[in-house]
């Protein structure tokens, strides 16, 4: 297990060069530079070209692609990500007050999908073909067709026209003020969390499904086990295998990929940044935000791969 | 003793109802749709750094907070200001007992050191104003109190060209030490202090206690939120979590903000200093031919579009190269004669056809029309230039390009017929006009032309001594900048709308956004 451990440990590092280099490539394919998107974009007309050219030159974009390659990697290397090319502050100053509000938004939109789509996927599998099992399926399917965005737009116009009401508008640590924190963010938690549950619940109720026509659950059945014994010792443990995987790829996915539903709730978050750094040409900014998912997505990997064998006793990696 | 009780209450009636009216107390919020890239106005170029940081600091001059037109220049740092009979030295006496927020005394020095970082700025330090002040030869500063500036030959601007919001007033001693300070840091002399920048989410600032002016500013603070979305920021106004947006609302937002809030709104609207231009490529045939770009503009049915367009977008008036109803704007009797302008769609089109077949352009003709991927306003007017070239017998084919990258093709000519973009932060011929003089003086000029008849018409208004000599030179080029040689194609001249919180008061729409955010006049009516 140790060295399975390690092995997977090492494969990350060569994974994380492949992404630099990839979205190092990609970022100066596409037209256009942070130079450009700084001034042209407000069409100004006094412009001068030496301005574009100091401009790039304090930015090191007038030097050889591998020299700011090099530059660069040595830079994160050292977790030296640099500053932004857009605002000039460090990067991990960008990043650090949205991560701690993506990470919250993550958190509990993971909570409430895990505590809907659990009990909801249990529950639909052992009424299976009965009114609660279409019940179930029905949210499910609608919580799948419904954009998170969507919802939360209706949310946003509900509490505007119903209670006159509007979430605050500005982030405020949990630490600092709970109220104000969860009066924000449990909105876009329970948009967000509702449409993850329906995929997590779809799966838990066909995982659940399959494990309950095993051998061994009829066997415990046939000794008389009691049921909710059956279903918390046996057969949950092993339905668990495919939602665990949905849950930690969605979870990764929370962290950087909620671009919409931070712009309807204004949500200072990860995804917005992504966005904002994209669209500025803030290659370093961007190119830290796509190494830090990365490496999100091969830890929340390996932790899934790990959580496998604690979950199945027979699965043994080698 | 009547008739004194009765004089008394009369005076107290003619007295400015504002002026009674005026409470202290409050925090202004607004939303602001971008945030600034850096805290140095004299680098940046978007409104997202003028609404949150402009009440930190004041200019030279500024345009007078209650002038609807919005280019009246008022006095600021500078109390009073002399030209000179040759109209080459501008004398500006600077205002006693102005202090930075870090407690020292504003001088004269300090206006100097500001404008020479404008318009002289050393090397390795950016600034995209430098060429607006190509007239200035010299700045000095001969006393604590006098500031003078030297230009090398008159210009009618130039008093406008220091109304510039974006020319803050900073310390000498500290650019002395640090060209670059202002970017990471926020000091001037404004009527708020800074609190706290929360990258990505707002600017807090308070009321500052020593304020020059002495009984503002009103409001004990203001809190300007970051928001990108447009219907985030519609929100929050409607769910009075916001008092107003500065930069505008579409009509759709108005109306449904006055629905929803009734009378706790305030609806305020403009002409706005803002334009979306059809640029033709001079160096791409047939567009070289002065009888298709006239054609063009033939084709545009701008009155019909003026009323379709303006319930759906922030369009509305059709313009020429001033915004209407300014004072050097063509009048709409005059400004009918043009070609592209006449009443008569069908005669005008029928001229375009005409036109088109004498340069040998066939029925069909197809090209390529880029447009920026930024949906208001230009998505629509896209979707109508399309249309009325149609109606000509054009196969036009729009390709949308995203906003970074949109510039790259207009400045290396790789476009046939693209959409450009003005916007000024002042009504003013010489800055609203310079965007068409030929390629050789203006590089912002992506129709790539040359033509010196109205580089001469240009020069020539910029150096009028009276405003009726100026108005018969920008008369003779617009003509031929938009009728004779049809150079560049107006749209419609954009609208400003700004449904605000009723509390809100001492604010003054003008048709500019970059305007009217130092809020030391704003107060709230709670």
């Amino acid at each position: 297990m140790l060295h399975y451990i390690l092995k997977r440990v090492l494969l990350m590092i060569p994974t994380l060069i492949g992404v630099a280099v990839l979205i190092f490539v990609l970022l100066r394919v596409v037209p256009g530079d942070v130079v450009e998107a700084r001034y042209m974009a407000q069409g100004s007309q006094f412009l001068s070209q030496d301005l574009m050219n100091l401009e790039r030159q304090k930015l090191g974009l007038d030097q050889p692609l591998w020299k700011q390659f090099t530059t660069w990697m040595g830079g994160v290397l050292r977790f030296d990500f640099g500053v932004s090319m857009w605002t000039g502050s460090p990067i991990i100053e960008e990043i650090k007050l949205r991560f701690a509000l993506s990470l919250q938004l993550a958190v509990m939109a993971t909570v409430v999908a895990t505590l809907l789509a659990i009990p909801l996927g249990i529950l639909a599998a052992i009424k299976q073909d009965t009114w609660i099992d279409y019940v179930v399926r029905v949210f499910s399917i609608a919580g799948l067709a419904l954009p998170s965005f969507w919802l939360g737009i209706l949310m946003i116009l509900a509490m505007l026209i119903v209670f006159k009401w509007l979430p605050p508008m500005v982030y405020t640590p949990f630490w600092v003020n709970p109220w104000d924190n969860l009066a924000q963010l449990i909105w876009p938690a329970l948009a967000v969390g509702y449409r993850y549950s329906a995929v997590a619940t779809r799966m838990m109720r066909s995982a659940m499904l399959e494990v309950l026509r095993e051998d061994y659950i009829r066997t415990a059945r046939a000794k008389g086990l009691w049921l909710k014994l059956i279903l918390a010792r046996h057969a949950l443990k092993n339905a668990m295998l495919p939602v665990i995987t949905v849950i930690g790829l969605e979870f990764a996915f929370l962290l950087g990929g909620l671009v919409v539903t931070e712009q309807v709730f204004n949500l200072n978050g990860l995804g917005l940044l992504f966005v904002e750094a994209i669209s500025h040409r803030d290659y370093t900014l961007t190119q830290a935000l796509v190494l830090i998912v990365a490496a999100v997505f091969i830890f929340v990997n390996f932790a899934t791969d790990i959580a496998y064998a604690w979950l199945d006793p027979r699965i043994r990696y080698r | 003793m009547r008739l004194v009780h009765a004089l008394a209450v009369s005076a107290l009636l003619v007295l400015p109802t504002q002026v009674l009216a005026q409470k202290s107390g409050g925090e202004l919020v607004f939303p602001v749709p971008s945030e600034p890239p850096s805290y140095d106005g004299h680098r940046e170029e978007t409104f997202g750094l003028i609404h949150p940081l402009a009440p930190f600091y004041n200019t030279l001059l500024r345009v007078d907070p209650n002038d609807p037109g919005g280019t009246k220049p008022y006095p600021s740092i500078a109390e009073t200001w002399t030209k000179s009979a040759d109209g080459k030295t501008y004398t500006f006496k600077i205002r006693s007992g102005v202090k930075f927020h870090d407690g020292t005394t504003l001088t004269s020095k300090d206006v100097k050191a500001s404008y020479d970082k404008i318009i002289f700025p050393p090397e390795g330090v950016g600034s995209s104003r430098k060429g607006q002040y190509a007239v200035v030869e010299s700045v000095s500063a001969p006393d604590a109190s006098t500031v003078v500036f030297r230009l090398k030959k008159p210009s009618g601007s130039f008093i406008a060209s220091l109304l510039s919001p974006y020319n803050f007033i900073y310390k000498a001693d500290i650019l002395a030490k640090d060209m670059h300070w202002y970017e990471k840091n926020i000091m001037g002399t404004g009527p708020f202090t800074f609190v706290e920048h929360v990258k990505g989410s707002h600017v807090v600032g308070k009321k500052n206690p020593d304020y020059w002016d002495k009984g503002k500013p009103y409001l004990d603070g203001f809190r300007a939120i970051f928001i990108r979305s447009s219907s985030a920021q519609v929100a929050a106004v409607r769910g009075e979590r916001a008092h107003i947006q500065f930069r505008g609302f579409s009509p759709a937002d108005r109306d449904a903000l006055k629905a929803a809030l009734g009378d706790k709104i305030t609806v305020q609207e403009s002409p706005w200093d803002c334009i979306l231009l059809v640029a033709i490529n001079h160096e791409k045939k047939p567009f070289d031919d002065k009888r298709v770009r006239r054609a063009l503009s033939l084709a545009l049915d701008r009155y019909q579009a003026s009323e379709a367009l303006s319930k759906i977008a922030i369009v509305k008036s059709v313009a020429g190269v001033q915004v209407p109803g300014t004072p050097f704007a063509t009048p709409p009797e005059e400004l009918e004669k043009l070609a592209g302008y006449w009443k008569d769609i069908d005669k005008s089109r029928a001229e375009a056809r005409r036109l088109l077949k004498e340069a040998g352009v066939p029925e069909g003709f197809s090209f390529t029309f880029k447009n920026r991927g930024t949906p208001m306003p230009y998505e629509p007017l896209a979707i109508w230039l399309i249309d009325q070239w149609r109606q000509v017998g054009l196969n036009v084919k729009q390709e949308v390009i995203e906003p970074a990258a949109y510039y790259t093709p207009l400045r290396g000519g790789d476009f046939q017929v693209a959409m450009d973009f003005q916007c000024g932060y002042i009504v003013e011929p010489d800055l609203d006009m310079y965007k068409f003089l030929s390629v050789d003086r203006n590089h912002a000029n992506y129709g790539r032309y040359t033509d010196r008849v109205l580089d001469d018409l240009y020069d020539k208004q910029s150096q009028a001594t009276s405003d009726e000599e100026r108005k018969k030179y920008i008369r003779a080029f617009e003509k031929h900048l938009l009728d004779e040689e049809a150079h560049y194609l107006m749209t419609l001249q954009w609208h400003r709308i700004i449904p605000h919180s009723s509390k809100v008061k001492g604010w003054t729409i003008t048709p500019s956004h970059y305007l009217n955010n130092t809020l030391d006049v704003v107060w709230l009516d709670q």
